[in-house]
């Protein structure tokens, strides 16, 4: 018993260890951000400062504005995760109640897809782009975005699926549903938290995207890793302004992170227990 | 009133419509950022033209520009360049040629060697937007505290003897700072002017690397006893940034760096030693030729651009004497940017508010990429060689050198890794066979 309680103790603070190790650069993020870049900047780290909100008033002017580069980053982020999952829903039914020999293939396909550095296809991209007129356009990011995301979506609603049992659509079938029904009106439902930690993981995965961003949008359709960006300089002090946009980029996912954290934990552990 | 209503809005979307807008890809330099306040002036002289701006960290704005002109994607109606690639993209024929300038633009009060540094063939292909070159800064009150005199121009044996007697790290002041970050544009700029002080060349003139040759190991040799002995701890990841900081903050004896911190070091705002900054030339030790160096930030109109006209005015405006002045008047002369017009220069109020400023124009007019050596060489550029493969093989040098501060590596062994990897560089692109 004191041997278990020793245990639990060493597993607590090990714990408080590794989420203080995890926490702090982000916490750091925060603190300096309410600094004045030469206090930024000091060898001396200050914990305790007089808080400024000067680089946040710097920051929000920077470029086009924040608002502009936020407008973009929640567009493309949210536009593409519904896009994803409207496409990647019925692909996943299919595979799920409907397999056929070349399933497996063709869902180990889909995430090798995923193998290739996005750097590998930069070139190509860019030159379609080009001839289609849709580079610094918002919808040929959202686009990017969503077939980035796909694969990684249609793989997690079709785990999802395979946990729902085949009984329920034979007896949706036997009731007389056909297969959208079956599909919108009883399967969905059922793999609704599924579906939302999935929506949300793909979210934040837009929202972050950086590579992308950064190659194939300049003002107009720049979202916040390009603004972010845009404060780095080989000249001038710039760590404090930086924080900042990072403090407002970071801001709008951990809030929404926040609320959707108890479907979040609960679509990640869906199933688990079988 | 309908129809009035009418015509009005159809006046407003001519309006609209006959906007040009015009995209300039920039860097978040604090003068970059000046330009981008002052476009507001821009846009009321020039109402027809919108402008936007694209700015980026360094590296990765010159691979977005390469990647918009080689592939002809005509993003960018302007771009910030320097005098490292404007040779090379105007060889390319991606720049276009600035030979129609404004009356009042008054070409020849550019500083002649920005002006030879911004052509190619004897035509400007970018207008110079702010220049440097390096100089020395160091503390008065140390020097005299130490019984030392600064040299006009010191050699850099003499810096080696000035920062033994000034280096006391008990008392958080460290003999010198000198950049040790690496990359062609961090530690390589102030290395690459030590090697040429000592005499020596990156190539000779059949492309043959002469990395390994004893200027070399002499100017290594210099570079790693200073830093070591005498330098801050963690050298390695200072670059201008850093050592600036560093200076500002009192604790470096001496520093030698970029011109275009004289403002910043000087200024009781930001520097907490700025009554006690002394000024002299960058050191040399068997030679003056390129033991400074000169960097030029300029804005071009790619060819690529489907607004040339509307990018040339803008390029005209912000490269102008009247920019210049409307900077000195609204952000203070200190703030202008420096090192491009002799009227600059000559201005009272400038000199008043710079007393540094007849270093810094004489550092960047003694600064001559056409001949960045004691020996003949086959290339221009005084901290980097105008060639497109010298970013590859500055960056690769530039980490071993960064290694061989760190210990990682002894100065010979760093400089064989160094002329085996440009050897085969330059066998590879067909200019060393």
């Amino acid at each position: 018993m004191t041997e278990s309680r020793l245990t639990n103790t060493l597993l607590t603070l090990l714990t408080y260890a590794v989420a203080i190790v995890m926490f702090f650069p982000i916490l750091w993020m925060f603190l300096t951000a309410f600094k004045t870049e030469q206090t930024a900047f000091d060898i001396v780290p200050h914990f305790l400062f007089t808080p400024t909100l000067d680089s946040f008033k710097l920051a929000l002017a920077q470029g086009n504005g924040y608002w502009h580069y936020a407008f973009n980053s929640a567009l493309s982020a949210v536009a593409s995760t519904l896009i994803g999952l409207v496409l990647a829903v019925p692909a996943a039914y299919a595979m799920a109640f409907f397999p056929s020999k070349r399933t497996d293939f063709t869902l180990v396909w889909m995430v090798s897809t995923k193998f290739i550095p996005a750097v590998g296809v930069l070139i190509p991209v860019f030159m379609v782009y080009k001839s289609l007129g849709l580079l610094d356009n918002i919808w040929g990011l959202t686009m990017l975005f969503t077939a980035m995301n796909l694969p990684l979506i249609v793989w997690m609603v079709y785990s999802y699926f395979k946990d729902i049992p085949k009984d329920i659509i034979e007896a949706a079938d036997i009731d007389g549903a056909g297969t959208l029904q079956t599909m919108v009106k009883v399967v969905l439902p059922l793999a609704l938290p599924g579906l939302a930690s999935t929506g949300l993981l793909a979210l934040i995965l837009a929202w972050n995207e950086s590579f992308w961003s950064l190659t194939m949008t300049d003002h107009k359709a720049a979202t916040l890793a390009v603004f972010i960006a845009s404060f780095k300089s080989a000249e001038g002090l710039f760590w404090a302004k930086m924080s900042a946009a990072s403090v407002l980029t970071v801001t709008p996912i951990i809030i929404l992170g926040w609320f959707a954290q108890r479907q979040m934990v609960r679509g990640l552990t869906f199933g688990a227990v079988k | 009133m309908k129809r009035v209503l009418f015509i009005a809005s159809m006046c407003i979307g001519t309006t609209a419509f006959a906007q040009t807008q015009i995209t300039v890809a920039t860097v978040n330099n604090p003068d970059m950022v000046t330009m981008q306040k002052m476009t507001a002036a821009f846009h009321k002289a020039h109402p027809d033209i919108k402008v936007n701006y694209v700015t980026l960290p360094e590296n990765e704005l010159r691979q977005k520009i390469t990647t918009d002109i080689a592939s002809g994607a005509g993003q960018y109606d302007v771009i910030t360049v320097s005098n490292y690639e404007t040779p090379i993209w105007a060889k390319n024929g991606w720049l276009k040629a600035l030979t129609d300038l404004p009356e009042g633009y008054d070409k020849n009060d550019l500083l002649e060697s920005v002006r030879q540094g911004l052509s190619y063939e004897d035509t400007l292909y970018a207008l110079p937007f702010y220049a440097e070159s390096s100089i020395t800064y160091y503390r008065k009150d140390l020097f005299e505290k130490a019984g030392l005199t600064m040299a006009e121009r010191p050699t850099w044996s003499q810096m080696t003897e000035y920062a033994e007697k000034l280096h006391d790290p008990s008392n958080g002041v460290y003999g010198i700072c000198l950049r040790g970050l690496p990359g062609w544009g961090q530690n390589m700029a102030l290395f690459s002017t030590m090697v040429n002080a000592y005499g020596g060349r990156w190539f000779d003139m059949n492309w043959q690397p002469e990395l390994t040759s004893e200027p070399w190991k002499k100017a290594a040799t210099a570079y790693k006893n200073l830093l070591n002995k005498f330098g801050p701890p963690g050298v390695t990841s200072n670059g201008f940034t850093e050592s600036e900081t560093l200076f500002a903050n009192g604790q470096c004896g001496m520093w030698v760096d970029s011109t275009v911190a004289a403002g910043y070091v000087s200024d009781k705002e930001t520097s907490r030693v700025a009554d006690q900054v002394g000024f002299a030339q960058a050191p040399y030790e068997t030679t003056k030729n390129g033991a400074n160096w000169l960097y030029i930030w300029a804005l071009a109109v790619p060819k690529s651009s489907k607004h040339q006209e509307a990018a040339q005015t803008f390029v005209d405006w912000a490269t102008s004497k009247d920019y210049i002045n409307a900077v000195g008047e609204s952000e203070g002369w200190l703030a202008v940017p420096p090192g491009t017009r002799s009227s600059t220069y000559a201005s009272e109020q400038y000199q008043q508010a710079a007393p540094f400023s007849d270093l810094v124009k004489t550092a960047i007019q003694s600064a001559d990429p056409q001949h960045p050596s004691a020996q003949e060489v086959p290339y221009t550029g005084i901290q980097f060689v105008s060639i497109p493969q010298f970013q590859a093989i500055g960056t690769r040098v530039g980490q071993i050198m960064a290694g061989t501060l760190a210990g990682q590596t002894d100065v010979e062994q760093g400089l064989n890794q160094a002329q085996q990897f440009t050897s085969r560089l330059m066998k590879q692109s067909g200019l060393g066979q």
